[in-house]
C-alpha cells in the first residue's frame, strides 16, 4: 500500500522539486527561510545517522532512526509557535531539533543513562513516550489545560499509522472531539508499524478517521516540507481561534529499519525503499533551492560541513556522557519522601559499601 | 534429545500445540512474516496460514479482547504481548474479563487463553521492555501465572498452558531465550510434571533458595560457587506464581530450616513476600531465620546502564545466603 497517496495528498513542493499550488494550502517564504528549512533537514539526517552509527559501535543500546521523516518532523515543527507544546513518541528527533532540544540529550535515552532526558518545560516539548499511542491523551489534557487558562496557543501530538489502531489514541479523538480542545494530531504514516504493513491497521485512509470522530483530517505529502509546514499552520491556526481538533496523515515512508534491532529484509521488498528515495524530501529542497539561484555549490558545501562538526560533536559528547550515579535510581520515585525508598536506597548503600576497596 | 535454545523450544512447543488441535490459534503484533521480535513465531505463519497466525492491529486491549470472543468460540488463543511493559492497555481485559469469565459464567464460558509475555530484564533495552509485572497477574484470581527457566521446562509448559482450560499468563524470561539445553520432543504431556508444581533443581542441605524464570540460572550459578565453600543450597525453581506450590517449598524448608526468595520483580508486595508469610505460618518451628527476600527495589526499572546493580546477581545471593546463615 505504498501508493503515490491519491488525489487528496497536498503537495507544493514535487518530488522533482517544483513549486506547486494548492487551493487550500500555502505559504509564502523568503529564500533565507528556505534555506533555513534545509539547513534543518540536512543536520537532523547528519544526527540520525551518527546516532546510528553510534549504535553500531555499541555506543547506544538502540537507536529509532527517522531517515526519511524529516520533513514531516522538521516542517511540523517549524509550524509551531514558542508557546505551543509537542508530544512526540520515540522517533521525532527532527521535532525535537526544531524545539530546541539538543540531539545529545536524545542519545541518553538510547544509552541507557536516563529515561528521560530534557525539561518538557524548558522547551515546550514532553519526553519521548515508548508505549505505544499514550502520549495522544497527555496532549488532549495538556491542550483542556490550556484551554481552561485561557492560553491562545496550541498542542501538536505525534504518532504513527500503528499507533492509530490503539484504543488511547481513539479516546484522544473523542475527548478533543467533544471538548473542542485546541490540538492538532500529527500522524506519521510511515506505511511500517515495525513488519507490519498499513493494511494491518486499517482500510481507509487514515486521515479520513478523523470524520468519524467529528473533526477535519487531511493528508499531505510528509515529503515535502513546505506542504507540511503549511498544513500544519493551518492547523495550528483552526485550534487556535477555537475551531477545535485536526488530524494530519504526512503520507511518508520509513526509510530505514524499524530500529536498530529490526531486520526489515524479512519483511519488506527492496523496490519500495527505491521508489521512495525518489521522493526524498531533502533532494527536492536542494534542486528547488539551486534552481532558484538561492543557494549555490558553496552555500551546500558550508552546509555539509556544519552537519559534519556537529556530528563530530555528538560522537565526541555520547562517547563522555558520564555513567549515573548508581543510587540515582532511588532518587525522584517519588516528589516527597517514602519510608521504602529511603529503606532501601541505605540498604544498597551500605550493601556496596561492604565490598572491600568499594570495587563492585 | 535435541540441543536448543528456549526460544526454538517455546516455537517447537507452539507449533505442536497448532499440530494436535485445529482450535489453537496465535495472535499478537508482528508475529507472522517477521516471527516476532524475538522470532519465537519463526516460521508459524508459513507453515500454518494467516488464518492461524495472526498479525494483529498494534493494540494490545484489541488483541485479549478479542481472544475473549475467540474462546467463547471454542478457539484456544495463544496471544503474545511483545514486551512485559506493553501488556498494560490489555489490563483491563485480562484482570476484568478473561480472569473472571470461568467464575462469572459457573463454569459455562471457561477462558483457555494463553498470554506469552517475555519479561525481566538484562537485555540492555530501552524503558517499558524490561518489567517483571507478575505479582500483579498472580494477585488476580482466575488467572494462572507460570514461568519456564530452562528450554526443556520451555517447551513443555508452553503446551501444557495452552492445554489448560484456564486462562494462563506466561511469563518467557526474554533474557534466557538464548540459553541451550536438551529438549525432549517426543515428550508425552500425559506424563510429564505439571507446570503447576515446583520443582527441586538442585538439593541441598544448608539453605533453600527459591526462585523462578530468569533467576533460576542466576541461583544455581550462586549454589555452584557457594559449594565451593562448603554451602550447600538447595534451589527449588517456582515455575508457578499461581497456584503457588508452598508444599514443594515447605517440604524443602523443613529439611534447610532457612529460605531465601530470589526474583526481579520488585521485593514489595511481590510473590516472594507471599512466600514469606506462607512458610512462616507452615513451617514456623522448623525455620533456624526469617525467611529472606532478594530482587527489585521500589523504584522504576532503571536505565539500562544501571540495570547490574538493580538485577540480583550471584552475589546479592549469596549474601542473603550469608545473612541467613549468621542466625
Ligand atoms: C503498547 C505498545 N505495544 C507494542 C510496542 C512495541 N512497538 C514499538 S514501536 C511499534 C510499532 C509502531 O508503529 P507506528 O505506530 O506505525 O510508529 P513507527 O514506529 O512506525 O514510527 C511496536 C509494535 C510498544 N512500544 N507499545
Amino acid at each position: 500500500m505504498t501508493a503515490d497517496g491519491g488525489p487528496e495528498l497536498v503537495q507544493l513542493l514535487t518530488p522533482e522539486g517544483e513549486r506547486v499550488h494548492h487551493p487550500d494550502y500555502d505559504v509564502e517564504l523568503t529564500p533565507d527561510q528556505l534555506r533555513g528549512l534545509y539547513r534543518d533537514l540536512v543536520l537532523v539526517r547528519r544526527v540520525d545517522a551518527e546516532a546510528t552509527a553510534l549504535q553500531r559501535q555499541g555506543e547506544l543500546g538502540l537507536w529509532a532512526q527517522c531517515v526519511g521523516q524529516e520533513a514531516a518532523q522538521v516542517g511540523s515543527g517549524r509550524a509551531l509557535a514558542p508557546g505551543d507544546f509537542a508530544f512526540p513518541t520515540y522517533r521525532e528527533h527532527g521535532v525535537a531539533w526544531s524545539r530546541g532540544v539538543q540531539p545529545l540529550q536524545l542519545l541518553g535515552l538510547f544509552r541507557g543513562v536516563t529515561n528521560g532526558g530534557w525539561d518538557p518545560h524548558e522547551h515546550n516539548m514532553a519526553l519521548y513516550t515508548i508505549v505505544i499511542g499514550d502520549q495522544t491523551l497527555h496532549a488532549v489534557g495538556y491542550a483542556m489545560g490550556m484551554q481552561r487558562d485561557g492560553d491562545d496557543s496550541a498542542v501538536i501530538c505525534y504518532f504513527g499509522d500503528g499507533a492509530s489502531s490503539q484504543g488511547d489514541v481513539n479516546e484522544a479523538f473523542v475527548f478533543s472531539a467533544v471538548y473542542n480542545a485546541p490540538v492538532v494530531f500529527f500522524c506519521q504514516n510511515n506505511q511500517w508499524a515495525i513488519s507490519e504493513p498499513l493494511e494491518r491497521q486499517t482500510r481507509i485512509p487514515l486521515y479520513r478517521r478523523a470524520d468519524g470522530f467529528g473533526f477535519p483530517g487531511v493528508r499531505v505529502d510528509g515529503n515535502d516540507v513546505l506542504a507540511v509546514l503549511a498544513v500544519t499552520q493551518a492547523a495550528l491556526a483552526a485550534a487556535r481561534e477555537g475551531q477545535g481538533p485536526t488530524l494530519i496523515e504526512a503520507f511518508t515512508y520509513r526509510m530505514g529499519a524499524h530500529t536498530t534491532s529490526d531486520d526489515p529484509t524479512r519483511y519488506r521488498v527492496a523496490a519500495d525503499l527505491e521508489a521512495w528515495k525518489l521522493k526524498d524530501p531533502i533532494e527536492r529542497l536542494k534542486v528547488y533551492l539551486a534552481r532558484n539561484g538561492w543557494a549555490g555549490h558553496e552555500w551546500f558545501a558550508e552546509i555539509e560541513a556544519e552537519a559534519e562538526a556537529l556530528a563530530v560533536d555528538l560522537r565526541r559528547g555520547c562517547r563522555e556522557m558520564p555513567e549515573p550515579e548508581k543510587t540515582s535510581m532511588f532518587d525522584h520515585v517519588y516528589a516527597e519522601p517514602h519510608a521504602l525508598v529511603d529503606e532501601e536506597r541505605a540498604q544498597f548503600e551500605a550493601y556496596h559499601a561492604s565490598f572491600v576497596g568499594g570495587g563492585h | 534429545m535435541a540441543v536448543t535454545t528456549m526460544a526454538k523450544a517455546i516455537n517447537a512447543g507452539l507449533r505442536k500445540a497448532l499440530e494436535n488441535d485445529p482450535k489453537v490459534l496465535l495472535m499478537g503484533e508482528d508475529i507472522g512474516k517477521l516471527g516476532g521480535v524475538f522470532r519465537v513465531t519463526d516460521g508459524l505463519q508459513k507453515d500454518f496460514g494467516e488464518a492461524r497466525v495472526i498479525d494483529s492491529p498494534l493494540a494490545e486491549s484489541g488483541i485479549v479482547g478479542t481472544a475473549v470472543g475467540l474462546a467463547m468460540r471454542g478457539f484456544r488463543p495463544v496471544v503474545e504481548i511483545q514486551f512485559d511493559g506493553f501488556v498494560f492497555p490489555a489490563f483491563d481485559q485480562i484482570v476484568t474479563q478473561v480472569a473472571k469469565h470461568n467464575a462469572r459464567s459457573a463454569g459455562r464460558t471457561p477462558m483457555p487463553i494463553t498470554i506469552r509475555i517475555p519479561y525481566g530484564g538484562g537485555i540492555g533495552a530501552v524503558e517499558h521492555h524490561s518489567e517483571s509485572p507478575e505479582a500483579y497477574f498472580a494477585h488476580t484470581a482466575g488467572l494462572r501465572v507460570i514461568s519456564p527457566s530452562n528450554p526443556a521446562d520451555a517447551f513443555a509448559m508452553v503446551q501444557q498452558a495452552i492445554a489448560c482450560d484456564d486462562p494462563v499468563v506466561f511469563f518467557e524470561p526474554k533474557r534466557r531465550y538464548w540459553d541451550k539445553a536438551d529438549v525432549d520432543e517426543s515428550l508425552d504431556l500425559a506424563t510429564a510434571p505439571s507446570p503447576f508444581r515446583a520443582r527441586v533443581v538442585r538439593p541441598g542441605t544448608s539453605v533453600t533458595v527459591v526462585c523462578y524464570g530468569p533467576m533460576v540460572r542466576t541461583c544455581l550459578e550462586a549454589a555452584s560457587a557457594a559449594a565451593a565453600e562448603g554451602i550447600e543450597l538447595e534451589v527449588v525453581d517456582l515455575r508457578s506464581m499461581s497456584p503457588l506450590d508452598v508444599d514443594t517449598v515447605a517440604a524443602s524448608v523443613r529439611r534447610t530450616g532457612r529460605l531465601v526468595v530470589v526474583h526481579e520483580a520488585p521485593v514489595f508486595l511481590g510473590v516472594g513476600a507471599e512466600l514469606a508469610a506462607r512458610i512462616t505460618e507452615t513451617c514456623f518451628y522448623s525455620l533456624e531465620a526469617p525467611v529472606l527476600r532478594v530482587g527489585g527495589y521500589h523504584t522504576p526499572y532503571p536505565p539500562a546502564r544501571l540495570e547490574e546493580d538493580y538485577l540480583p546477581d550471584l552475589d546479592r545471593v549469596l549474601d542473603a545466603v550469608d545473612r541467613s546463615l549468621a542466625f
